[in-house]
């Protein structure tokens, strides 16, 4: 919220800088986001007086003005006509600095010299909005009263420092020049300057004959308030009201509608001015809409006004979206003669779910939904005519209906400094605390021995002991509070096992250099076609998001596939020769469609490779790495299929049975279907919770061997589709104890090798554990495994 | 036959020193002192001597046996010094030639986050977590933040069905450690969090936050402070200078922000810290007594205090990253920095 010093300080009694104001306010709880300082740079700009028109000799479209600026008479030529002469303007002298900081200098126009320049609106960095057609294309017309020869910047009050606070939602009543000055008085432990009005109401005729109030919706709307204003004259309002709104972000319209806008931003209390001639019957009726109903609103826009929609009424139907915006058709015009104005208090929870429905936020909304302090309605009330009848905007009729069935009283708590002290870990006395609490208006009383704090209306915020403490320990300075550390509760920090073995994972994978990546948990519903999952694959079965960002981004994935591919094509757009990447990733898989109870969260692990020098084997060789470090033994790698791999360089991961995973190179349509061209990526999902928890922590020594090993070889030529994991395991079989270990070390095709086959040689070792094994038993053993495997994969022995 | 010993000995000598390799020596060695070499077939000849000079001769014939074994060996240890060097000199390699082992690199928001938990393990913190689709009632209800509170502004928000969503911060998990767990409770929660932002340089619909929660006796506000700046100096530097404003969160009373001295201008005011010297790093505060209520506790037997940072914006002050997107993007030229 924008917050004008120089209105401010008519409230408080604060004598020092803009930027201490905005520091200390900020350390108190009231963040001070920004400084703008309006009008500063604005000099030697005079209020002056029209002495002489005429027109320019060379030239239509100039005129050439003398004009008296209090201690002497200028001649300025002008292309502007909205002047007579008598008018009193803006007159940049010779030197002056406008808006825009542009300089101002005696010039030749058209063989005349002007010795200045008469300015418009924008020159003065007013905004012309609220002000007559002919001032926003011509010049500032100034009022007659204007003193002659007075700094512009005194006269309108130019100058200002505006303060933009971000203020957090819990404090409504600080959304106002009002609740500012009362932060600053208790920060500055300074004065308040209370409101205090002086309201005439000199007409004779009575509220009640003239208006009938029904609040229906009495949960909605806990006061109503109307009054009404006569003989009312619709103009601009003064340019120093004017400036005030504008530096604080609101345009100027005219007389009564700045009025209300005023009275909010000083006090917190939205208004709104009905054109009362215009409401059907006289009356106001505040209840719920009927589905069906329909209101423009004043920005010419037409809502649709349902069951929950609390509206201000007529005889006739809506004429206000209630704490929000008003109709158009009794919107306060040129031509109104009468105005009821309303000051209300509706229901926060209400206007803000009205406001986010129909998408229209405005000041008014803004405030109610955060909540407003009832009784401070009838203040503003008094507060708009007093203003109006300062003006001379209007006759203010006496008296006024108010609505108000349940009055709000201050709340009050027991004030308990011990309790209070060990929450904050300080030892502040009782004086001080009462102190503080005195200077947010928040009175202490003694009563049967304890006592009490009176809360007053506007802090609704504070409703339990929790509340004072932070309103005490903010004024008290939260840097002014002691630092310690929790030394009474020791505890010991560690890391359980499946943390340690998720950092050991992303260690041993960096170190097979692997990059890790981090890609969004929602993904395209379209990723699945992408990928080629089938219709029917449980894959499909996802938790959709109701109010995405965008299709790309509506359902939670069910694999790490999509975002693996995205980065590999991104990539490879970046040039990449070699992608190698990890994700240690969360998918989602609902119970049941709809959801009725949190879906199941696991955790995978995806893998990719994009490399030309790159093939299958280096990544199932990263993966039998990780394998090897989490000490994982019964993996078994085996041909297997996937709807978005190669049919024939897939394989499936079993861990004891169960499926740990898949790995494969990408199928060439899904490549494509990912942009993808002329490149192999070799992918990898494994089922992280599963890897976790087959892992192995414990370690057991085995003793080192005391007798030699001896190894043998074979090379066998089998069919092509006979796999070596397959002989190898019939090895292992065969082999029993005395065969230590068996390895791949030869696969050879071409010569002698017949078509359609390949030969395969194994080493294999042999040791007994307590014996040396003689040449005979190792040779018949070896003999025996040899005709096995021939026998069982039809296959012969490789001269 | 002495002379003709003394010749072979001379002879020898001779070609020894013309043996340019290995090889040579070797054939010179069969040829002089091998079994079928002139020494042998010159001693067959003592058979035809007389017994008495037989002696004499033999022990000559040993000494020249000995003296060219003797100059044999030596001649090959040059020689073998000499081969070893030329094959030193001949498996010169340029060693300017790049390699190609290639190292991955963990995500930087990894780094971060471990560095975050390293410092809270050594405060005796341990690490839970909790799931990112949550019910309403966790992720609001319990924190404090009942339906039509204006904090639900705060935080724009996915939503699932009516009762389940994407949770928008990890304090969820607050309610649910202290659900499942006595006090006093000691924990840090990192996660993945999201809320319904527009993704810009400074904004994404998914972003990492790490909570942190301890409830017990006599938990204090000061000890947050010292906590915090325990952590703040040790995250950022002994000379980081802390400090905390008042703020608001429905889950905590009294709450604050805590600021550290721009990292970028020590403090000076420069366009990282927006002119202001100070950067908002996390939001923190004592827990609310409703949210201990809903949990099952006692306030005015418990107290307890929690905090919170995203994980993303502690990253992009601590590496100068200007662009949230960086993250997610995925670039290994990006990746490959960390």
């Amino acid at each position: 919220m924008k917050v004008s010093l120089k209105w401010m300080m008519e409230y408080v009694d604060y004598r020092g800088s803009v930027e201490e104001l905005a520091k200390r306010l900020t350390m108190s709880g009231s963040s001070a986001e920004s400084i703008e300082y309006p009008g500063r740079d604005i000099k030697n700009v005079v209020v002056g007086e029209i002495i002489k028109i005429e027109k320019h000799p060379d030239s239509d479209k100039l005129l050439v003005t003398i004009v008296n600026v209090g201690d002497r008479a200028l001649q300025i030529i002008t292309g502007a006509h909205n002047i007579k002469e008598g008018d009193r303007v803006a007159v940049a002298l010779p030197g002056a600095i406008i808006e825009g900081g542009i300089e101002i200098k005696v010039q030749n126009i058209k063989g005349l010299e002007s010795q200045g320049m008469l300015c418009s609106a924008k020159e003065l960095g007013l905004d012309d909005h609220g002000l007559p057609e002919d001032m926003k294309s011509g010049l500032l017309i100034l009022p007659e009263d204007a003193p002659v020869g007075n700094d512009i910047k005194d006269y309108i009050g130019l100058e200002d420092a505006v303060i933009d606070f971000e203020l957090t939602p819990n404090r409504p009543d600080c959304l106002s020049i009002v609740g500012m000055a009362r932060e600053a008085a208790a920060t500055f432990n300074i004065p308040l300057t209370p409101v205090s009005i002086n309201l005439k109401e000199e007409s004779g005729e009575r509220i009640p004959d003239k208006v009938n109030v029904t609040v229906e919706a009495r949960d909605l709307c806990k006061r109503y308030i109307a009054r009404i204003i006569k003989d009312v004259k619709i103009k601009p309002s003064p340019l120093w009201m004017q400036r005030r709104l504008q530096v604080c972000g609101i345009r100027p319209i005219n007389n009564i509608v700045d009025i209300t806008n005023y009275v909010m931003l000083e006090l917190g209390q939205p208004l709104h001015a009905f054109d009362y001639d215009k409401l059907t019957g006289g009356s106001i009726i505040v209840r719920r809409g009927n589905n069906g109903e329909k209101i423009t609103t004043l920005d010419g826009q037409v809502r649709e006004i349902s069951e929950d929609t609390l509206v201000i009424a007529d005889k006739k139907g809506p004429v206000a979206l209630a704490g929000i915006m008003g109709g158009a058709e009794t919107e306060v015009s040129a031509e109104t003669r009468t105005v009821l104005l309303e000051s209300a208090n509706f229901w926060g929870p209400n206007i803000r779910r009205t406001s986010r429905r129909l998408g229209i936020r405005t000041e008014a909304s803004l405030r109610f939904e955060k909540g407003i302090d009832p009784n401070l309605a009838s203040m503003a009330a008094e507060r708009a005519c007093e203003l109006i009848e300062r003006l001379g905007a209007g006759r203010v009729l006496k008296g006024c209906v108010d609505v108000y069935p349940e009055p709000v009283l201050p709340g009050k708590l027991p004030l308990r400094v011990d309790r209070l002290n060990a929450l904050l870990g300080t030892e502040i006395s009782k004086e001080q605390m009462v102190d503080i609490l005195r200077r947010l208006e928040i009175e202490a009383i003694e009563e049967s021995d304890q006592t009490f704090v009176i809360i007053p209306t506007f802090r609704a915020d504070i409703t339990q002991e929790a509340d004072l403490a932070e309103e005490i320990a903010r004024i008290y300075g939260y840097d002014n509070l002691p630092s310690t550390l929790p030394g009474s509760i020791a505890t010991c920090g560690k890391l359980n096992r499946n943390q340690k073995l998720v950092d050991e994972i992303k260690q041993t994978l960096t170190g097979c250099g692997f990059s890790e990546i981090y890609t969004y948990s929602f993904i395209s519903p379209s990723a699945f076609d992408a990928l080629g999952a089938p219709e029917d694959h449980e894959i499909r079965r996802i938790v959709k998001i109701i109010n995405p960002l965008g299709e790309e981004q509506s359902v939670m994935r069910t694999t790490l596939l999509p975002g693996i591919l995205e980065v590999i094509r991104f990539n490879l757009n970046q040039k990449r020769e070699s992608i190698r990447i990890f994700e240690l990733g969360t998918i989602y898989i609902p119970r049941q469609i709809p959801l009725k109870e949190l879906p199941v969260e696991k955790r995978r692990l995806g893998l990719a490779v994009c490399d030309e020098n790159l093939d299958f084997y280096y990544l199932k060789g990263a993966i039998e790495t990780l394998l090897l470090k989490l000490k994982i033994r019964g993996a078994v790698f085996y041909p297997g299929e996937h709807f978005s791999l190669h049919p024939g360089r897939t394989a499936k991961i079993s861990v004891d049975g169960e499926i740990a995973g898949f790995i494969g190179e990408v199928h060439p349509d899904v490549m494509e279907n990912y942009g993808i061209e002329d490149k192999r990526a070799y992918v990898a999902e494994l089922d992280l919770d599963l890897l976790l928890d087959k892992a192995s922590t414990e370690v057991k020594f085995q003793p080192l061997p005391r007798f030699p090993a001896a190894d043998r070889d074979v090379a066998i030529v089998v069919e092509e589709d006979v796999t070596a994991g397959s002989i190898m395991e019939t090895i292992k079989e065969a082999g029993g104890e005395l065969l230590e270990n068996v390895e791949l070390f030869d696969v050879y095709r071409g010569n002698q090798i017949p078509e359609g086959y390949k030969s395969l040689a194994f080493s294999l070792t042999y040791r007994a554990k307590d014996r040396t094994l003689t040449d005979e038993e190792i040779n018949r053993l070896h003999s025996n495994i040899t005709e096995h495997i021939l026998k069982k994969f039809n296959g012969r022995l490789r001269e | 036959m002495k002379q003709e010993l003394i010749n072979l000995k001379e002879e020898a000598l001779r070609a020894l020193e013309t043996a340019g390799n290995l090889e040579e020596l070797n054939d010179l060695r069969i040829k002089f002192l091998g079994k079928k070499g002139k020494l042998t077939v010159i001693l067959r000849g003592m058979a035809d001597l007389k017994p008495e000079e037989r002696p004499a001769i033999g022990k000559l014939a040993n000494e020249i046996k000995e003296i060219l074994e003797e100059k044999f060996s030596q001649k090959s240890l040059e020689l073998k010094e000499i081969a070893k060097k030329e094959r030193l000199k001949k498996e010169a390699i340029d060693v300017t030639i790049p390699s190609k082992v290639a190292l991955g690199h963990k995500h930087p928001l990894t780094l971060v986050l471990d560095e975050i938990k390293e410092i809270f393990l050594g405060l005796g913190y341990e690490i839970v977590e909790g799931p990112e689709i949550e019910l309403d009632y966790y992720n609001f209800e319990a924190l404090n933040i009942p339906k039509d509170h204006p904090a639900r502004d705060m935080q724009d928000t996915f939503y699932i069905t009516e009762d389940i969503l994407l949770r928008t911060h990890t304090s969820p998990v607050q309610i649910r450690t202290m659900e499942n767990r006595k006090p006093p409770i000691k924990v840090i929660v990192p996660g993945r969090v999201y809320r319904s932002d527009e993704v810009d340089a400074t904004h994404s619909p998914v972003f990492h936050q790490v909570e942190g929660l301890l409830v017990g006796k006599n938990v204090t506000m000061a000890q947050l402070k010292g906590t915090l700046i325990t952590f703040a100096k040790l995250f950022y530097g002994e000379e980081r200078m802390v400090r905390f404003r008042p703020s608001y969160f429905p889950f905590t009373e009294p709450s604050a922000e805590m600021d550290i001295s721009c990292i970028a201008c020590n403090g000076k005011g420069c366009r990282v810290c927006s002119y202001t010297g100070w950067l908002e790093i996390l939001g923190c505060g004592m827990v609310h007594p409703n949210v201990l209520k809903n949990a099952g506790y006692d306030p005015e037997e418990l107290t307890g205090f929690a905090f919170g940072m995203g994980i993303e914006r502690i990253a992009m002050l601590k590496y100068g990253i200007n662009d949230m997107r960086l993250f997610f993007e995925n670039d290994l030229r990006f990746l490959e920095q960390f």
